[in-house]
């Protein structure tokens, strides 16, 4: 196997729609269905996502052009949440703020996802020393905290939404790699794996037909994680002035600015955003953690 | 025993040595130069080559690595363009206050975090334990910063019991006179460190309750309060020795954010400056520093681990 043949961009993506043939599929779903606290994550994130996205454009507001004979007005039937210190609608700004927030956590994600299902791929199925090298890179990743590495590489470039976004893509693919790695080290000494094998299939197809479609269900579950902790670095590097620069909003962003308001009073700008990313966060997190319990029931009944 | 103590050090000082090829790497393909940051922009070429030729930075690139590395093992981490000091001497000035930040953290959050696990665990699937985890599971959704702003909205600025800053003593010592002070800063990362704790000691315990030696021990009618010191709780808090290593990193990062936070003039509260004044040598020996102390520190918690349940030695050797 090479790796120009692991290194197919749309692996996951043909292997996933590959996928819903077995009961155990169906099981899984229906599974995931009666997850209470499941559904109330996903029905947390569509509403978050149609509050962002379709917020909008029911809701115009002007979240360019600063107004400031209307800087800090406390909520009132026109401005339901108030304004902020330069006039922005802050009901509004929320929405545009989601945008950012939610696109940052899902592009971070499905990049890392992708870095750290082929990663973590080679390393577990060519195993010897490049397992090794390959693994030891991780942990020295690891070792590091994340929020350095997110300094040091937006401190070298300018911080614009994608800077912001391949930069926390870079550094959220390790624990999927080390997941990936130990489930294909598993995989590949299976019986059927072996027996592919002596049937004469390619390397290729064992990866695609085999450990992709295996791993699929780690990785999706990984990624949810990746999703809410991608939010939150998203955040904290706007805490520390290195998010993108105003009229560009964010959850993060707003909680920033509206910490220079914290002995006035003005609860407006410090509650809503945060409520924004726990909400967010805790449900993307519930999500996964019922998909991941899905997959389990699966293992258990095969 | 030797074995693995042997074939974990080696792992140890290879992920080491990969971390200094990765700061380098970053160093290396910062833009602008040291000659440049040191000597100004209106420095001549020729004062330039002469101050690279002096410093080695016109060698060939292998051999430049090499020579930081040299000078790494011999504790020199670098100079600071903007502090005008060496990086050494901020560290430790800075050092001593962060680690008083992150140990008390720590010690207070494994306090609360180990009796909650196992109490969750006994009662599980009970109220109490969906309480706790609901609990555990906000306070890691919490923005670090935004938790420490909503305490300083609680505790300072309407029931005024503590400062919203963090002490400005110029030593640790100092530092710990003005205890009140720290109660805040010493909180959020306490509270998020907690979060990152309670979720894998509850899994832990509950692990353990479904072991045999629980079952026998039940059977011999062993009282329920031995049966939770002796048998669940010293099994259970086994793993979080390593978690202990393995989290430092995380709340290495909460720290930066609380110290920025509470303008607490700490190790991360020095690597924000540094990351504003675009000053690399400080960014790169802080991180090359808290690779270091965490590279470290799994390797003690795997050893303590391995010293402490014999199984682990033997299923990896």
């Amino acid at each position: 196997m090479t790796s120009a043949e692991l290194l197919e961009p749309s692996a996951p993506i043909a292997a996933a729609s590959g996928l819903p043939e077995g009961r155990g599929w169906r099981r899984a779903l229906a599974d995931l269905g009666r997850n209470r606290m499941g559904l109330i994550g996903l029905a947390t994130i569509v509403i978050m996502l149609l509050f962002s996205f379709l917020g909008p454009v029911l809701y115009p507001t002007d979240q360019i052009h600063p107004n400031l004979l209307l800087i800090t007005r406390a909520p009132s039937g026109k401005y339901p949440l108030g304004t902020d210190e330069v006039g922005y609608n802050v009901l509004g700004r929320l929405m545009v703020a989601g945008q950012s927030s939610l696109e940052v956590g899902l592009a971070a994600a499905a990049i890392a996802g992708i870095i750290g299902t082929l990663w973590g791929a080679v390393a577990g199925f060519v195993g010897g020393w490049l397992d090794s090298v390959m693994m030891r890179i991780v942990d020295a990743l690891l070792a590091i905290p994340a929020l350095l590495l997110v300094l040091l590489l937006t401190a070298i470039t300018s911080p614009s939404l994608i800077v912001v976004i391949i930069v926390l893509g870079l550094i959220s693919w390790l624990a999927t790699a080390r997941l990936v790695r130990g489930q294909v080290l598993v995989i590949r000494s299976l019986e059927y794996v072996q027996a592919a094998q002596g049937f004469g299939e390619k390397a290729w197809q064992i990866v695609f037909r085999h450990l992709v479609r295996n791993v699929i269900g780690t990785v999706v579950v990984q990624a949810t994680f990746e999703v809410a902790n991608a939010i939150l670095l998203f955040a904290a590097l706007s805490f520390l002035g290195l998010g993108p620069p105003p009229p560009a909003a964010n959850w993060g962003g707003m909680l920033t600015d509206g910490l220079n308001y914290v002995f006035d009073g003005y609860w407006w700008l410090i509650y809503p955003a945060g409520v924004c990313i726990v909400l967010t966060v805790v449900a993307f997190n519930l999500v996964g953690d019922a998909i991941r319990n899905a997959f389990d029931v699966r293992l258990r009944s095969n | 025993m030797s074995g693995y103590l042997v074939r974990r050090t080696g792992q140890a000082i290879a992920v080491l040595f990969i971390v200094t090829v990765i700061v380098f790497a970053i160093l290396h393909f910062l833009p602008g130069s040291p000659a440049r940051a040191l000597l100004g922009i209106r420095a001549t070429p020729g004062a330039i080559t002469a101050f690279n030729a002096a410093n080695g930075y016109n060698r060939a690139l292998p051999v430049q690595y090499l020579l930081y590395l040299d000078r790494l093992v011999h504790g020199n981490l670098g100079f600071s363009y903007h502090f005008d000091q060496s990086v050494g001497s901020l560290l430790a000035l800075d050092l001593p206050k962060s680690a008083l930040l992150v140990g008390s953290s720590y010690v207070v959050a494994l306090i609360i975090a180990i009796p909650m696990g196992v109490v969750q665990a006994l009662r599980r699937d009970k109220v109490m334990d969906h309480t706790l985890t609901a609990l555990s599971f906000v306070g890691y959704a919490m923005p670090t910063f935004w938790l420490g702003i909503l305490l300083i909205v609680g505790f300072s600025a309407k029931l005024h019991l503590f400062p919203p800053e963090g002490p400005q003593g110029a030593t640790v010592g100092a530092d710990l006179g003005n205890l009140s002070a720290l109660v805040l800063p010493v909180a959020t990362l306490t509270i998020v460190t907690i979060a990152l704790f309670s979720r894998f000691m509850r899994a832990s315990a509950v692990e353990t309750l479904l072991q045999d030696y629980i079952r026998t021990a039940r059977a011999k009618g062993v009282t329920r309060w031995r049966l939770v010191s002796r048998h669940l709780l010293r099994n259970s808090v086994l793993p979080i020795i390593t978690l202990i290593g393995l989290s430092l990193p995380g709340v290495l990062s909460g720290a930066i954010i609380v110290e920025a936070l509470f303008n607490y003039p700490g190790m991360g509260w020095l690597f924000w400056t540094a990351t504003g004044a675009h000053d690399y040598p400080v960014l790169m020996g802080f991180t090359v520093v808290t690779a270091a102390a965490t590279v470290v520190g799994n390797l003690l918690a795997d050893v303590a681990y391995a010293m402490a349940d014999p199984r682990i030695r033997y299923r990896t050797s």
